[in-house]
């Protein structure tokens, strides 16, 4: 552990036993580290937030928790077995799904093909998935036979989490899904990724708006430096007069 | 002022043609489009593929031929074609475990792997010159015409007559067929869709669980069937000859970047476009323009606007012309 302030490891009263937990990753891409002994976890249908200032390595402990950097130091867990050294599509199988934060739709493909492609891993039908995908973002389905690429930016990033969701994956992880979209849009995508959780999905997640993502975080982890500075509920971080200070613009 | 007439001269020496030549360059560069589309790289190796596809698919004509299968009124070489297809998905399924994947593997900048391609091709060229010689080889068999000039001409009663060979009536029926297929493939099924999607995007399409290996043993293999179905429609229509199978790489990438490297539809119109153009350009309008002008107004000349020994200037005019203005090409592929 980093000199963090001492903090309760789990959040106001809810049982213990993380799904994914990420303890003490250390590593980078070359050989300065970008993460020093970084802890993550989330339990069973929780929404756990990633703040920090630009540069802490918030998308880069994402990239560490799916496999996509080398740890040099460090280990993760999901539902209690070691993937540490497991490959991103190995995870995928494990019950992973990742939204990158660019790059995240097949843009000539219609959004019925992304969904589709998104079930590339399942042997069985479907269908009922995709279902499941279409009601939770009705608009998806009125332009299922239209490319991704010609819809707007919100829209693309419900195609985005709709493909994640389709190999019906135990851990969601988003890296910034309300980058670059608009204040209500990003409302709209938050209540969406509310339900999913309710389902009993758990969710990870990178934002840049800390403010409205803490406000819907059960959990949230506060990185400087490739490091836990604070781990509390999302409403405590909001309440934290340091947090809102330094991280939350006062 | 005989429109009819100049019609049929037109039709007769520069629409069918062009057509044939058209469907086998699509066929062509189709095989290119789709190799950039996955692979990212331009194949130099493309028209010496075609070439070896070729050879295997004469060497089995022979063989049927010698064993005295026929299906005539229809080419022998169309009972060869699976052969041909079969060795050649092979050789380059062969080649890409012994070269590209290593280059691969390395994730080189495209134009590494264009030159190894060029490396590739040469060996390829070697390879078909030794075991089937330099030399011109006719493989053609089964019923020459379709309809001859003069059955036209008692048909009509016109004055000119419109002769379509059965190679040309083959070619464009086997281009169209290969084509609905190609793109069923591509739009309707789970491995065309992959392949979609890892030409799309390949970090995604690793995300979602494809098989970035699979997906490209089944572009080599579809890259050797349409390099093979092309050639030997073009060596049917014409004649079997390695170094004009070299040749023919001009062409067929003029046809691909024309219609936007990693475009299917793109690779088609382009195939036609480069075809009408080098036909059109190259032929003497002259019979045509008696039939349409009036007799004082006989035009002096050939009204050929470049001999036919210049014909793959025209490919590279249109090249080039493309790529200054528009290097995208007419159906948005990548940039070039």
């Amino acid at each position: 552990m980093s000199g963090a302030p001492a903090l309760e490891a789990v959040p106001h009263g809810r049982p213990a036993l993380p799904y994914l937990d990420a303890v003490g990753m250390t590593g980078g891409y070359g050989a300065a580290d970008i993460l020093h002994g970084c802890n993550l976890s989330v339990a069973k249908g929780e929404i756990a937030v990633i703040v920090g200032p630009n540069g802490a390595g918030k998308s880069t402990a994402m990239k560490a928790v799916f496999g996509m950097l080398p740890l040099r130091g460090g280990q993760v867990t999901l539902g209690g077995v070691d993937i540490t050294r497991l490959s991103p599509q190995e995870r995928v199988y494990r019950g992973m799904g990742f939204v990158p934060q660019t790059h995240n739709v097949f843009t000539s493909m219609t959004v019925e093909e992304n969904l589709e492609m998104g079930a590339f891993i399942r042997e069985d039908d479907c269908t009922d998935t995709m279902e499941q995908v279409y009601h939770l973002f009705p608009v998806l389905r009125d332009k299922r036979h239209q490319a991704a690429g010609e819809l707007s930016g919100g829209q693309r990033q419900q195609v985005a989490v709709g493909r994640a969701l389709m190999t019906k994956p135990q851990l969601l992880m988003l890296d910034e899904p309300t980058a670059g979209v608009s204040p209500i849009v990003m409302d709209e995508l938050f209540d969406r990724i509310i339900e999913v959780a309710r389902t009993g999905i758990s969710i990870l997640m990178v934002e840049q708006n800390a403010r409205q993502a803490l406000a819907i975080a059960d959990k949230g982890f506060v990185l400087v430096q490739g490091r836990n500075r604070f781990t509390d509920s999302g409403a405590a971080l909001l309440a934290n007069p340091e947090v809102r200070q330094s991280f939350l613009g006062g | 002022m005989d429109p009819l007439n100049a019609l049929v001269v037109l039709a007769n020496f520069v629409i069918v043609p062009a057509v044939a030549y058209g469907s086998q360059l699509a066929l062509g560069a189709l095989g290119v489009t789709l190799l950039f589309a996955v692979l990212r790289f331009a194949n130099m190796a493309h028209g010496d593929t075609m070439a070896f596809g070729t050879m295997v698919t004469i060497f089995a004509t022979w063989g049927l031929q010698a064993a005295g299968v026929s299906i005539a009124p229809l080419p022998t070489a169309l009972l060869a074609l699976p052969v041909g297809i079969a060795v050649t998905a092979a050789l380059l399924y062969a080649t890409d475990h012994m070269v590209y994947r290593f280059y691969r593997r390395h994730k080189v900048p495209s134009v590494i792997l264009l030159i190894v391609s060029t490396g590739v091709m040469f060996v390829m060229n070697g390879l078909v010159r030794f075991l089937i010689g330099p030399g011109d080889q006719r493989f053609a068999d089964g019923a020459r015409f379709l309809i001859t000039a003069r059955e036209f001409e008692t048909m009509t009663g016109l004055d000119e007559g419109l002769a379509i060979r059965s190679t040309q009536a083959l070619t464009v029926v086997v281009a169209v067929v290969v084509v609905a297929w190609l793109f069923w493939f591509l739009n309707h099924t789970r491995t065309g869709k992959s392949m979609r999607a890892f030409s799309d995007n390949e970090d995604l399409a690793l995300l979602s669980g494809i098989n970035p290996e699979r997906v490209v043993a089944v572009t080599w293999i579809l890259v050797g069937a349409l390099a093979t179905i092309a050639g030997v429609l073009y060596g049917l229509d014409k004649s079997f000859m390695p170094f004009t199978y070299f040749q023919l790489l001009l062409p067929i990438f003029a046809a691909a970047i024309v219609g936007g490297l990693g475009s299917p539809v793109g690779a088609i119109a382009g195939g036609f476009v480069v075809a009408f153009s080098e036909v059109g350009v190259t032929y003497a309008f002259r019979k045509v323009a008696d039939y349409l002008l009036p007799g004082n107004l006989e035009p002096p000349g050939l009204m050929q606007i470049l001999a036919t020994d210049y014909k793959f200037a025209v490919s590279f005019v249109i090249l080039v012309i493309v790529l200054l203005f528009r290097p995208t090409g007419l159906f948005g592929g990548r940039a070039t």
